[in-house]
C-alpha cells in the first residue's frame, strides 16, 4: 500500500525536555493508525509537528513521496493534512455551516454566499454519514456533535489526511461508537486518519495498526489484530501492569457528606448546579460520573467552601457547613485532590515541603503561634515522600520540578495524611503515567477500607467503574440518577450521561 | 549526599538569580561611559577613569561621602522594602511615595507635640509614620479585595491625594509663619545622630538595616509571610489551602504601607526635622520600586541594591564637579531597571514555552 505519510528521524526539543528522539512514523493510505502513549510521551509534539504548529529540529517529513517542509498549519492543509485538536476551535455564537466555511468562504462577489456555504455543508455530511444541522449554533449543540463540525471542517479544507487528537476524551460510549462508524465511512472514502489517544479499548476497536511512544521513542508499530490490550499496555508503561484494581464488597457506615437541594452559578453567572442531593457514608466510594461541564467543578467548589451556593446545604456530618471558608471546611475533616494540581493543588515555586503543609500550615506542630517550624516541617515532607514513593530529589525542589504523577502522589499524600473523615478526589490520575494510577487507585481503595467516605470524580468512565460502590451521574448540574456499581453497565451509564433515561424494572 | 547537593544546587539558584542583576550593573556602567565619551570628548580609558573616579569619590571616597551615601541609603531601604513586601504578595504598590509622605506629615505633626520625654516621643512619632502608611495603603488594598478594582491605579491616585493633602497642612494649619515648611520638631522627637549633629547619618540607618532582618523573617519564618507569599505565587492554590486571598492582599498593602510610612517618619526625625512643603514627589517611593526589583524582593537584595542606588545618587554632586552630568546617574539607574525588567521578561517567556511543552507533551 502507498505511504501517505512518511516521518524520518523526527526530534523536538523543549526546554529541559526531548519530547521526540529520532522518531520514525508511516501513515498509510486509507488505514487508521493509532499513536498510543501515556501523556507526555510526545504524541502531540509528533502531530504538532505534523501540522506545522512545531518546526522539528531535525528529521524528514514525506508526503505521497514528497520530502515537504510544512511550516505553518496553512502549509499542511495546501498538502491535505487536517487536525482535530483536543479542544475543539469553533466560533460558538455562528451556526455549523459558517464555522465549517470559516476561512476559506464561499463568496459571491465581495460577499459570503452563504446558500451555497449551507448546501455544501449538507452535502458533505450526507456523504460521509454526519448527522448534523448547517444551521444550529455551535453553543446550542451537544460536544460530541461539535466534534463532528470539526471534522468536517478539516474534509471542507480537502484534508486527505485526518488527525485527531484524543477524540474521545470529550464523549460519552454512545458518542464512541458513533465516531468509530464515522471514522470507518471516512477510510472507505480514501481518508487516511491518526489517532492519537492513550485508551487501550478504543484502540482495539478503531484501528488498523498502532505505533506506541514512549518518553518520546518509538516502542514499535504493530498490527491491532495481532496484539491485546495487555500487550500494548506493557509496551506503553514498559512493564507489565495490573489494569484491574482488587476491592473487596463495601462496608459503608455513617453519613458523613450530604448534599442537599444545592444550586450554584458557574464563573459566567450562569446556573451550573440545578438542585443537587448526594450522600456519601463512611467507608465507600461514590463516583460522579458525566460529561465535562456538566457541573462536576462547581459541586466540588461548593463542597469545599471554594464557591457559594445560591441555594441548598452542605453538611459534613451533620455539621452544617454551607458558605463556610475552605479552611473551616478542612478543619471539618475534608480532604481535596483537586482536579487541577497546577492551578490549586500546588504552588509550583514553592519547595515542596513548603507544599507540603498547604491547608494546615498554621497548626500545631507545623507553626506556633505565627513561628512556623521548619524543621517539623521538612521532617513531615519527608515522611510523605517516603510513604507515596514521591520520585524526587529531595524535599527542598520546587514542585515544579516533579513530573505529573509524582506531583499527584505528593498531593494525594498531603490530603490523605489530613486524616480526613472525608476524600474528595477530583479526577485524581489524569493526565499521569500508569504506574501512578495504580498506586493512587490502590490507596484510595485502602482508605475506604479504613472506614473514610470518598467521593470520586472523574471523566474517565473505566475509572469510575473500577472504583466507585456506587455511582451518581451528574448531567446538567443535576445527579440524574445513582446506580449500584456492581450492576452498572458502561452502556447505561451512557444514556444517563447524554441526558436519557434508564427505564426501571418495578 | 543529598545534603551536598542541596547545598550545591542552592548555591547554583543563587548565583542564577544574582547573575542577571549584575550584568546589567556592568552593562549600565558601560554604557554610561560611552555617554561620557560623547560628553566629555575624551577616549574610553580616561572617560572610564573620570567616571569611576567621580562616582567613587562622591559615594565612598572620603568619609563625608561615606556618611552622605549612607543618608541616601536610609530612605530607599524602607521603600525598597516596602515594595518588596508588596511584590511577593504579587501586588504593584506604586503608592510607596504617598504613603512615605503621609509618614513625613504624620511624624512633623507628631514631632511638634511639647512636653514628652524622648524615650515615649521618638516611639510615637515612628508608630504614627507606620500607622498612616498602613492606613493609605489599606484603602486602595481594601478596593482591590472587595470590589476588585486595581491597586497599580487607586496608589497612584492616593499618591496626589498624600501631596496635595501634606503640602495643605504645611502651607496652612501646620505652616511655620513666613516659611514653606512646617516649624521644627521638638528635640525630644529626633533621632540621634551618632557621628554629630553636623553629620546627617542617625540611627534610622539601624533601625532600616533592622527592617530588613525583620522583613526576612517575617517573609520566611512566619504563617503571615508563607500566606502572603503563597497568594503572590498561585492564589488558586493558597484558596484551596484556606488561605484568605482578601485578607492577606489588604494586609500585604498595610504592611508595605507601614514600612514606606515609618520610612517618611524616619526622614523627618533624623534628616529634615520638619516637613517642606512639595513641589513634586519625593521619588524614595519610586526609587524603592527599581531598589525592590533589581533586589529580586529580597531583603538582602534590597539592602544591596539600595547601597548602590544610595551611592550612585549621592555621587552625583561629584560628578557635576568633575563636569559630568548628574544625569548620568539616572542613565545608570534606567539601563539596570530596563535589564532587569527585560530579565523578567525572558523569565516569563521562558515559563510560558515550559507550559506549552508540559501540555503538549
Amino acid at each position: 500500500m502507498q505511504k501517505v505519510v512518511e516521518m524520518k528521524g523526527i526530534t523536538k526539543v523543549f526546554p529541559g525536555v526531548k519530547a521526540n528522539d529520532d522518531v520514525n512514523f508511516e501513515l498509510l493510505k486509507g488505514e487508521i493508525h493509532v499513536l498510543l502513549g501515556e501523556n507526555g510521551a510526545g504524541k502531540t509534539t509528533l502531530m504538532n509537528i505534523l501540522y506545522g504548529l512545531y518546526q522539528p529540529d531535525a528529521g524528514e517529513i514525506y508526503v505521497n513521496g514528497q520530502k515537504v517542509n510544512i511550516k505553518s498549519p496553512g502549509d499542511a492543509i495546501k498538502l491535505g493534512i487536517g487536525m482535530v485538536h483536543q479542544h475543539f476551535m469553533l466560533v460558538h455564537n455562528f451556526t455549523v455551516a459558517e464555522n465549517i466555511v470559516l476561512g476559506s468562504e464561499p463568496k459571491k462577489g465581495i460577499k459570503i454566499d452563504m446558500q451555497k456555504a449551507i448546501k455544501d455543508t449538507k452535502e458533505l455530511a450526507d456523504r460521509y454519514g454526519f448527522k448534523i444541522d448547517p444551521n444550529a449554533v455551535i453553543e446550542d449543540i451537544t460536544v460530541g456533535q461539535q466534534q463532528k463540525v470539526e471534522i468536517l471542517k478539516a474534509l471542507y479544507r480537502g484534508a486527505d489526511i485526518l488527525i485527531l487528537d484524543e477524540p474521545t476524551a470529550v464523549l460519552t460510549p454512545q458518542e464512541i461508537e458513533e465516531l468509530g462508524v464515522i471514522l470507518k465511512n471516512l477510510v472507505k472514502e480514501g481518508k487516511s486518519i491518526i489517532l492519537i489517544t492513550h485508551k487501550l479499548k478504543e484502540v482495539m476497536a478503531m484501528s488498523d495498526r498502532v505505533t506506541i511512544v514512549r518518553r518520546g521513542k518509538v516502542i514499535d508499530t504493530v498490527y491491532t489484530k495481532d496484539t491485546n490490550i495487555d500487550e500494548l499496555a506493557e509496551m506503553m508503561v514498559g512493564r507489565k501492569v495490573n489494569l484491574v484494581v482488587q476491592k473487596d464488597e463495601a462496608k459503608p457506615g455513617k453519613v458523613v457528606l450530604k448534599v442537599e437541594n444545592i444550586s450554584a452559578l458557574d464563573h459566567r453567572k450562569l446556573p451550573a448546579l440545578k438542585g443537587v442531593n448526594l450522600e456519601v457514608r463512611a467507608g465507600e466510594i461514590v463516583g460522579i460520573a458525566g460529561v465535562d461541564g456538566n457541573g462536576q467543578t462547581e459541586l466540588i467548589e461548593v463542597i469545599t467552601g471554594l464557591r457559594k451556593p445560591t441555594e441548598g446545604r452542605v453538611y459534613i456530618n451533620d455539621k452544617d457547613v454551607t458558605g463556610k471558608t475552605p479552611r473551616d471546611i478542612i478543619e471539618a475533616g475534608v480532604g481535596h485532590i483537586p482536579e487541577d494540581r497546577h492551578k490549586r493543588g500546588l504552588v509550583l515555586k514553592y519547595s515542596l515541603y513548603e507544599n507540603a503543609v498547604l491547608g494546615n500550615h498554621y497548626k500545631l506542630p507545623f507553626a506556633k503561634g505565627i513561628m512556623m517550624n521548619y524543621n517539623k516541617i521538612k521532617e513531615y515532607a519527608r515522611k510523605l515522600i517516603d510513604e507515596f514513593d514521591v520520585r524526587t530529589p529531595n524535599e527542598e525542589v520546587f514542585a515544579s520540578a516533579l513530573s505529573g504523577g509524582n506531583q499527584q502522589k505528593f498531593i494525594a499524600a498531603r490530603e490523605i495524611n489530613k486524616d480526613p473523615e472525608l476524600i474528595i478526589a477530583a479526577q485524581p490520575t489524569r493526565g499521569i503515567d500508569v504506574g501512578a494510577i495504580e498506586y493512587i487507585h490502590k490507596r484510595l481503595v485502602e482508605e475506604r477500607d479504613k472506614g473514610r467516605a470518598i467521593l470520586l470524580v472523574s471523566l474517565e468512565l473505566d475509572e469510575i467503574l473500577a472504583l466507585s460502590d456506587r455511582i451518581a451521574v451528574i448531567y446538567d448540574g443535576q445527579i440524574v440518577d445513582i446506580l449500584d456499581a456492581k450492576s452498572a453497565t458502561e452502556h447505561e451509564l451512557g444514556i444517563l450521561m447524554a441526558g436519557g433515561t434508564l427505564k426501571k424494572q418495578a | 549526599m543529598a545534603n551536598k547537593n542541596t547545598t550545591s544546587s542552592k548555591l547554583r539558584a543563587a548565583l542564577n538569580t544574582l547573575i542577571f542583576p549584575i550584568i546589567s550593573i556592568i552593562i549600565a556602567m558601560f554604557i554610561a561611559v560611552f555617554f561620557v565619551m560623547w560628553a566629555e570628548g575624551e577616549n574610553f580609558f580616561t572617560a572610564t577613569v573620570t567616571l569611576f573616579q567621580a562616582i567613587w569619590e562622591g559615594s565612598f571616597g572620603t568619609s563625608f561621602s561615606i556618611i552622605e551615601t549612607l543618608v541616601f541609603v536610609t530612605p530607599l531601604l524602607f521603600t525598597g522594602l516596602a515594595n518588596a513586601v508588596a511584590f511577593k504578595t504579587g501586588l504593584f504598590n506604586i503608592g510607596v511615595e504617598g504613603q512615605f509622605i503621609m509618614g513625613i506629615f504624620a511624624a512633623a505633626a507628631v514631632g511638634l507635640i511639647p512636653g514628652i520625654p524622648a524615650f515615649i516621643h521618638v516611639p510615637l512619632v515612628l508608630i504614627s509614620g507606620m500607622l498612616i502608611g498602613a492606613l493609605w495603603a489599606a484603602i486602595p488594598g481594601f478596593l482591590k479585595a472587595k470590589v476588585g478594582t486595581n491597586e497599580v491605579i487607586n496608589t497612584i491616585m492616593m499618591n496626589f491625594i498624600a501631596m496635595f493633602f501634606v503640602n495643605y497642612m504645611i502651607m496652612g494649619p501646620l505652616n511655620a509663619p513666613g516659611k514653606a515648611t512646617t516649624p521644627l520638631i521638638q528635640d525630644s522627637a529626633k533621632l540621634w545622630r551618632f557621628l554629630g549633629e553636623t553629620n546627617r547619618v542617625n540611627v534610622g540607618l539601624f533601625i532600616g538595616l533592622l527592617l530588613v532582618a525583620l522583613v526576612y523573617i517575617l517573609l520566611w519564618k512566619t504563617t503571615i509571610g508563607y500566606e502572603l507569599r503563597a497568594v503572590g505565587l498561585n492564589p488558586h492554590a493558597a484558596e484551596y489551602g484556606g488561605i484568605s486571598i482578601k485578607k492577606n492582599i489588604i494586609l500585604a498593602m498595610a504592611i508595605s504601607g507601614a514600612i514606606a510610612g515609618l520610612g517618611g517618619a524616619v526622614h523627618v526625625a533624623g534628616i529634615q526635622y520638619q516637613a517642606i512643603q512639595l513641589f513634586g514627589f519625593t521619588g524614595f517611593g519610586f526609587d524603592g520600586i527599581a531598589v525592590a526589583l533589581l533586589g529580586k524582593s529580597h531583603p538582602v537584595g534590597v539592602l544591596l541594591s539600595a547601597i548602590l542606588f544610595g551611592a550612585l545618587n549621592s555621587s552625583s554632586l561629584n560628578l557635576q564637579l568633575a563636569n559630568i552630568p548628574k544625569d548620568i546617574v539616572y542613565l545608570i539607574q534606567a539601563i539596570i531597571i530596563i535589564f532587569v525588567a527585560a530579565d523578567y521578561i525572558y523569565k516569563w517567556i521562558g515559563e510560558k514555552r515550559k507550559k506549552e511543552a508540559m501540555i503538549n507533551g
